[in-house]
């Protein structure tokens, strides 16, 4: 008797979440060309997509930038989030606050900054402005990620490994990477994620020669919204679910 | 140093800042001893076998195992594993591929390391637990693993840091026991660190008492609770009652002390250079101790307490008393001949002298 209540308002937040992302994928599909009635099932703006030159160049551009970002922080930000786990030394503790400084400032603020810095060293904008940018707000979710993992490991497992025989390498590639994986991957996708769906700071820094996805989005819309643009949305949705998966598979691969 | 000795130190200094946590430790263990050393927490012995393992240098001193100088030798190189304090099992790995871990290290082919593994996994009485993960293991399982993992490379020396403290009582009781017989099994030296005296007592051939980073006293077990060289010994080994008083007397060996009270009792001299009419301590263990009648035994000494209480505890039953404003334990027989004691009562308490040893109070 009391079971229907808590069941619709499951079932509401359910809907709220959800209906956009549905009706996105929906029209996509949309014959019509405005957004907003339905004219039949067709496949027209996945078409018009693939064929919009600019825009699939700003889609691999986009990736590309993702995935260096992403791996850049990943390296960097596990040996800081070692450095810090392991050793004492002066200012270790400025070192840690000023990661969350770089996370909860604005955006905005980072932007400027960062602008500011590119235009003082004569940096020119564009692909290597950008990944210096997202390397720099992707890093502090990576090593916040890779400590909380440690502050759960035994210090004495590399001890161990030593003592059974392996050197630090060794040690290294058979114990601590497999242990703190599940942090480094995390880590990974979350600067991916944030790496291909940041606008602010890109606007700032991204030069005319490297367009990026949010960017040219961005301006398609201020046109006026394009049905192609519903494509490129559920093929987004697509790729995220397949990255989320993948992400799952390994973790669990990885605890077996 | 003996030519059957598998580990011997001499003159070990560890310093951190102006303390010694290790200073100047000496000692030499037998092949196939079961070596302990025991101490309270801080006195050392943790950094003692760091050194030994090889994750710790010391400052000064050397550490010889099977004859060869180990000093400058890193842990991964060192003919001794070792069995941490929370076993440290690779939570990534199954309990064949913990135990496989060195043996890979030691480039053995995979066909070996399952054949040896598979034997040592029989040797600690876990068969076919190869394919499971560690935590899917009971305490004691995961004990026996750390221990495997360790005994499959059949190391000089095995070094224990204190294993079973994780466990509940019943099973340390256990392991107690199981330890002492894989030891004998294995023939393997181990060196065994704790803070629990019943460990070290029950398991070793060898205990080493340790405090403030010196060794008290280096010896077979029932020797350390009979013959305890120190007060720090004769209280940290076993249940003992401290008496304090004023040496009257030193002949045959045994010492005249008269107690605070101004009772006078005698026991065996423990220390050398006492002298008449300096403050004493006689240590008498609490099952030395005689509820007796007036009829007192000839040549035994013999004190007046009042009971405070008794406390059953089966076998270990015994009267807590008080005298001269100083606690006293004795034990009270389970066999009917103790008699029925009340609060505030008064009793005598005797003793055979040789079992009573008295220390000067300033050798502490």
């Amino acid at each position: 008797m009391t079971q229907w209540l808590p069941r619709t308002y499951l079932t509401l937040i359910y809907i709220l979440l959800y209906v956009p992302v549905v009706v996105l994928v929906v029209f996509s599909f949309n014959e019509s060309r405005t957004g907003y009635a339905w004219g039949g099932l067709s496949l027209r703006w996945y078409e018009a997509l693939f064929n919009n030159r600019a825009m699939v160049n700003a889609i691999w551009n986009s990736l590309w930038l993702a995935l260096s970002a992403a791996t850049v922080s990943t390296v960097i930000g596990a040996l800081t989030a070692l450095a810090l786990h392991r050793y004492r030394f002066r200012g270790k503790k400025l070192l840690n606050g000023m990661l969350f400084v770089v996370m909860m400032s604005p955006e905005i603020v980072l932007a400027i900054s960062l602008l500011a810095l590119f235009l003082l060293v004569g940096l020119q904008l564009g692909y290597v402005s950008l990944l210096l940018a997202h390397v720099t707000f992707c890093l502090p979710f990576v090593v916040i990620t890779v400590l909380a993992r440690l502050s759960g490991f035994d210090d004495s497992l590399p001890e161990a490994a030593r003592d059974l025989g392996a050197s630090d390498f060794t040690m290294t590639r058979t114990v601590l990477i497999p242990v703190i994986m599940p942090a480094l991957l995390a880590g990974w996708l979350l600067g991916f994620t944030l790496s291909l769906d940041d606008v602010v700071v890109s606007t700032f820094v991204s030069g005319p020669s490297y367009e990026i996805l949010p960017l040219r989005i961005y301006s398609m819309v201020r046109v006026g919204l394009k049905p192609e643009v519903n494509a490129l949305g559920a093929l987004l949705l697509v790729f995220s679910l397949v990255m989320l998966m993948l992400s799952q598979w390994i973790l669990i691969r990885s605890k077996r | 140093m003996g030519m059957d000795s598998d580990l011997f130190c001499e003159g070990l200094v560890r310093r951190f800042g102006n303390n010694a946590a290790v200073d100047h430790v000496s000692f030499d263990v037998p092949a196939g001893t079961f070596f302990s050393i025991l101490g309270p927490s801080g006195c050392g012995k943790t950094t003692l076998l760091r050194m030994l393992a090889g994750f710790d240098k010391p400052d000064d001193g050397n550490i010889h195992i099977r004859g060869q100088r180990m000093n400058d030798v890193p842990p991964n190189h060192r003919p001794v594993n070792m069995v941490f304090q929370h076993l440290a099992l690779f939570p990534t790995m199954s309990v064949g591929d913990n135990i496989g871990y060195g043996l890979k290290r030691r480039k053995i082919p995979l066909a070996e390391r399952r054949k040896r593994t598979a034997r040592v996994l029989e040797q600690v009485g876990l068969p076919d637990l190869e394919h499971r993960n560690p935590q899917e293991l009971s305490g004691g399982q995961r004990q026996r693993v750390a221990l495997a993992r360790c005994l499959v490379l059949e190391p000089t020396l095995l070094l224990l840091d204190e294993p079973l403290g994780a466990l509940d009582l019943k099973l340390r009781e256990q392991m107690k026991v199981e330890l002492k017989h894989l030891q004998k099994q294995f023939g393997t030296t181990f060196v065994y660190i704790t803070h629990d005296q019943s460990e070290a007592m029950v398991m070793s051939d060898q205990v080493a008492v340790m405090r403030d980073g010196r060794f008290d006293q280096v010896a077979p077990p029932e020797e350390l609770y009979r013959e305890p060289e120190t007060p720090f010994v004769a209280g940290f080994v076993g249940d003992n009652n401290r008496l304090s008083g004023e040496l009257l007397a030193v002949r045959d060996n045994l010492a005249d002390v008269r107690l605070d009270d101004g009772t006078l009792v005698q026991g065996r001299v423990a220390s050398d250079n006492l002298k008449r009419g300096q403050r004493a301590e006689l240590y008498i263990r609490p099952e030395s101790l005689v509820l007796s009648g007036d009829a007192l035994n000839s040549g035994y000494s013999a004190m007046q307490a009042t009971v405070r209480t008794t406390l059953f505890d089966g076998a270990n039953s015994r009267v807590e008393a008080e005298c001269g404003g100083q606690p006293v334990y004795a034990r009270l027989p389970q066999d009917g001949s103790a008699p029925r004691l009340s609060a505030d009562s008064s009793i005598r308490l005797a003793w055979n002298p040789t079992l009573a040893r008295v220390f000067g109070a300033d050798s502490l």
